[in-house]
């Protein structure tokens, strides 16, 4: 009898702080992002896909087609042809190609490259229906960019 | 007065289809918001301001889908669940008394009334189960006899202890009785029953318990049981089951507030009393919500037991003091 009503006491006392405990809770300000409307700061390490980096001071792509991130690659998806323009000194990028269905994002290309020429993106909205989407040409892009 | 009152009736009847209909929907917003605001989270913010018209987003998109009988069921059955399962429900609502005046039926026997229509909606449930002929409905259509067997039992010690004091069984007249401060609820009448408190508890136990509600859902159990005796309804058939679980909570919660909160009498003697009687129901309408989101759902012989080992025994204790002190004492 008396263990019959210990643990009925105790049972009402948990059930009411658990009460309190999600009353406490209703009062409280939301902590999720209302992702359509709003959304959340990457942090600075995140790895989105690869993009080319534009030089500052010319506006052109830093990039000069030396071949080390294609060769870095471990899983073959970057596709970079280069040529030498007129009265330049070295070559400079015409066509650079990532396949990021088969990106692992492991960052080869990005810590090879001596010159910074690439890094990683911010961008995560990726969703598509067609695979095409996503063998994406990054020196396309940068011409898009700065027009 | 005799052209009147069908009249008046008939009106009652379009108000009380309209009550449960709107109830049913905004219940339904005001769980999920709760469920939300409890996990820290808005909830449904799209469909109009804060969500309001998302229950009838909710409501459109049920009724155009299409309503498939499972092959092997029993069609019959199987489409008069879920009206049966409402209608006791609308039932109901024709004796509450809403405020002084507003009450559709005030008849004698308004209590036996709403609990004679309130275990329908085992039956009901049941029927629905039975016809599907889904193995995870039978399981609950069994569940649901046994669980709401058990917890009739002690529901109805509690009211006839609040009967024996109250001595009518007229609702309006129930109310009436408590008139004044809340110190004359039934809920404070410890002179009566010192353990009037815990009557109201156990009511408000065995209510969950015969609504179906969580922390004793054992009827839908999802994880278990995919949706329960639901699982083969489609579109507004499982819509109108959906229904009538709310429209079961506001008659629970409305026959908790005349029995034990004093319905529709003003605490403070401001306002009218509708305002009074449907604030109290939807405070209880509010923890039933605030419930389901803090507990998680017991064992089924954890159930059985805390009905047959503590409810009922506890309940009889309170139904016997209250007659000696009627009786004997004679207060």
């Amino acid at each position: 009898m008396n263990r019959l009503l210990k643990e009925i006491s105790q049972g009402c006392y948990s059930l009411i702080t658990g009460l309190r405990v999600t009353i406490a809770e209703f009062f409280k300000p939301s902590v999720t992002v209302p992702y359509p409307h709003q959304s959340l700061k990457m942090p600075a390490r995140f790895r989105g896909h690869i993009e080319l980096v534009r030089d500052p001071v010319t506006g052109k792509a830093v990039c000069f087609a030396c071949k080390l991130c294609e060769r870095s690659c471990p899983s073959d998806c970057i596709t970079v042809e280069g040529a030498k323009l007129d009265g330049d000194k070295r070559k400079s990028v015409t066509r650079y190609v990532l396949d990021f269905t088969k990106c692992s994002l492991c960052g080869s290309c990005v810590e090879v490259c001596k010159s910074n020429a690439i890094r990683f993106g911010r961008d995560y909205n990726l969703a598509s229906t067609r695979k095409e989407d996503f063998i994406l040409d990054l020196f396309k892009r940068l011409e898009v960019e700065a027009k | 007065m005799s052209l009147a009152e069908p009249l008046r009736l008939l009106l009652f009847l379009l108000c009380v289809m309209a009550f449960v209909g709107f109830n049913a929907a905004y219940l339904v917003w005001v769980e999920r918001k709760g469920a939300g605001r409890i996990q820290r989270r808005p909830g449904p913010t799209e469909v109009g301001y804060a969500g309001l018209l998302q229950p009838m987003a909710d409501g459109i998109k049920l009724l155009t889908k299409q309503l498939i009988v499972p092959p092997g069921a029993d069609a019959t059955l199987f489409r008069l669940a879920p009206v049966m399962v409402l209608a006791p429900a609308m039932m109901s609502l024709a004796v509450i008394p809403f405020s002084e005046t507003l009450v559709a039926r005030n008849i004698n026997v308004g209590l036996v009334m709403v609990f004679a229509f309130g275990s329908i909606n085992v039956m009901a449930i049941m029927l629905g189960g039975w016809a599907s002929r889904n193995k995870y409905a039978i399981i609950s259509a069994a569940r649901i006899v046994s669980q709401d067997v058990a917890y009739e039992i002690p529901m109805l010690l509690v009211v006839i202890t609040v009967l024996m004091i109250t001595g009518t069984m007229n609702l309006n007249d129930i109310v009436r009785q408590q008139a004044g401060g809340f110190w004359h609820w039934n809920l404070f009448k410890l002179a009566a029953n010192p353990l009037m408190p815990v009557t109201f508890v156990i009511f408000y136990v065995c209510m969950l318990a015969e609504t179906n509600r969580a922390p004793f859902d054992m009827a839908e159990a999802e994880s278990e049981l995919v949706a329960g005796a639901f699982t083969e309804y489609a579109g507004m058939g499982f819509g109108v089951f959906f229904m009538a679980e709310y429209a079961n909570i506001v008659v629970g919660c409305a026959i908790a507030t005349i029995l034990f909160l004093g319905g529709w009498q003003s605490p403070i003697g401001l306002f009218p009393g509708l305002f009074w009687f449907l604030l109290k129901m939807y405070l209880l309408c509010f923890s039933v919500v605030w419930v389901r989101w803090t507990f998680p759902r017991t064992q089924f012989y954890g159930l059985l037991n805390l009905s047959w080992k503590i409810l009922i025994p506890v309940s009889l204790a309170t139904l016997m003091l209250s007659a000696v002190l009627i009786k004997v004492v004679k207060l």
